[in-house]
């Protein structure tokens, strides 16, 4: 099997837009609305997803065929622990700030149901290769719902993208006020279903429940 | 005595887990279709949080941190050993409960192994592991094990009025006319959103 075979694309681009994991698998919802506050933390959040996704995936997927099915949740987690554990560690030395800013959802990546839901269904019953391109598509599918969601909160809430400031000087001495409600948790959810019914009026097949 | 009352108050209203910090979002939206069944996953998470909240304050105290056996601190094992308590509880007390209480079980027996993976019960463990650090005159602070249990059972209490008042509106929404691409989730987190915003005015509340 080559590498970008037809069933490894299909594996990488399908979590992207069709079989989103927060728009339509409705799974992570809790650390995509809490981190997203600003742009950087929530790219930061997105991209640790990712790679702990893939590389668990990765790694599931190769000792799947000697774990018991009785106790593979307890494995699967201990995996998922540890990874999340070496992660959080980087992030401590070379990101200090952001990792102040996540506090504990960088500890909560290990309960996030993409990481469980992915193992389940794709990891226990696929190759490794497969998996890790299936990791990367459902990470970077998480990924591109926060950068929105943070960029569209920073850009009204502080005027800023990345801690730059965006909207000038003039529009402030002309009236505009930023609008602190969009840095409220109460907006994240708002800002997310609005999201979502902009996806779902464009892709038309998802089935609503 | 002050301080246990007031944490209680400030955990179910001011830091309430789905609107301040959307803890246990997941089965919060998944299983809140109607009352019923999502009053019987609230007194789930209340039960599982009683239990794992405490038992992972004295590790932390006891185990983890520099005073405690080892001497040293260790705190950077706190996510394997928290999540494989909370794993290893969940499995326990689904098998006590369904030896001892058959009843129970039929009414919280098919949640409990979905709250293992809950973020509402890692979380909070984590955030008493911040707290256990903060200003002993705050209000949030986790002094000694009778705090934890009170975080533990206040915060179960917020999220249970949250879920049973989510179902609620749900249930009656089902009648109401919905733009169709709307329906379903996107209409769901926005009445999370407002409801989220009506209990931003208890932000200020303190006892």
């Amino acid at each position: 099997m080559s590498f970008l075979s037809e069933k490894n694309k299909q594996a990488f681009v399908t979590p992207l837009n069709l079989n989103n994991p927060i728009l339509v698998q409705v799974l992570g919802i809790c650390s995509a609305l809490a981190v997203t506050t600003q742009l950087e933390p929530a790219i930061v959040m997105g991209l640790s997803v990712t790679i702990i996704t893939a590389f668990s995936n990765f790694i599931i997927s190769l000792i799947r065929k000697t774990i018991p099915t009785r106790i593979r949740i307890i494995i699967q987690l201990v995996v998922v622990a540890a990874l999340v554990t070496i992660v959080s560690m980087i992030l401590k030395a070379f990101a200090y700030d952001v990792s102040v800013q996540l506090s504990v959802y960088v500890g909560l990546i290990i309960t996030n149901c993409i990481l469980m839901g992915r193992l389940e269904a794709f990891a226990m019953t696929n190759g490794p290769i497969a998996s890790f391109l299936d990791g990367i598509g459902s990470g970077l599918g998480y990924a591109w719902i926060l950068v929105v969601v943070g960029g569209v909160r920073e850009l009204f809430g502080n005027g800023s993208l990345m801690g730059f400031q965006i909207i000038p000087q003039s529009f402030y001495d002309a009236g505009y006020v930023n609008n602190g409600m969009m840095t409220m948790p109460a907006m994240a959810m708002i800002l997310l279903g609005c999201v979502i019914w902009v996806h779902r009026s464009i892709v038309k097949d998802v089935d609503n429940n | 005595m002050e301080h246990a009352l007031s944490l209680f108050v400030r955990s179910i209203f001011v830091d309430n887990m789905i609107f301040a910090s959307f803890l246990g979002m997941c089965s919060y939206l998944a299983v809140s279709k109607n009352v019923k069944t999502s009053f019987g996953l609230g007194v789930a998470v209340i039960f599982v949080l009683l239990v794992t909240v405490p038992i992972d304050y004295l590790l932390q105290t006891k185990v983890l941190s520099e005073k405690g056996i080892f001497g040293m601190d260790l705190s950077y094992l706190s996510f394997i050993l928290f999540i494989a308590v909370i794993a290893g509880i969940t499995q326990l007390v689904e098998m006590i409960v369904e030896r001892f209480s058959p009843s129970l079980y039929a009414a919280l027996g098919i949640f409990l192994p979905l709250i293992a993976v809950n973020c509402a019960i890692m979380g909070a463990s984590l955030f008493m592991q911040q707290r256990i650090n903060m200003d002993p005159t705050s209000s949030q602070y986790i002094g000694d094990i009778w705090d934890s249990i009170i975080y533990a059972f206040s915060s179960g209490i917020g999220w249970l009025l949250a879920i049973v008042g989510l179902a609620a509106i749900r249930e009656k929404m089902a009648y109401t006319n919905v733009p169709k691409p709307l329906q379903g989730l996107g209409i769901t987190f926005i009445t999370v959103g407002l409801m989220a915003m009506a209990f931003m005015c208890f932000s200020g509340l303190n006892i």
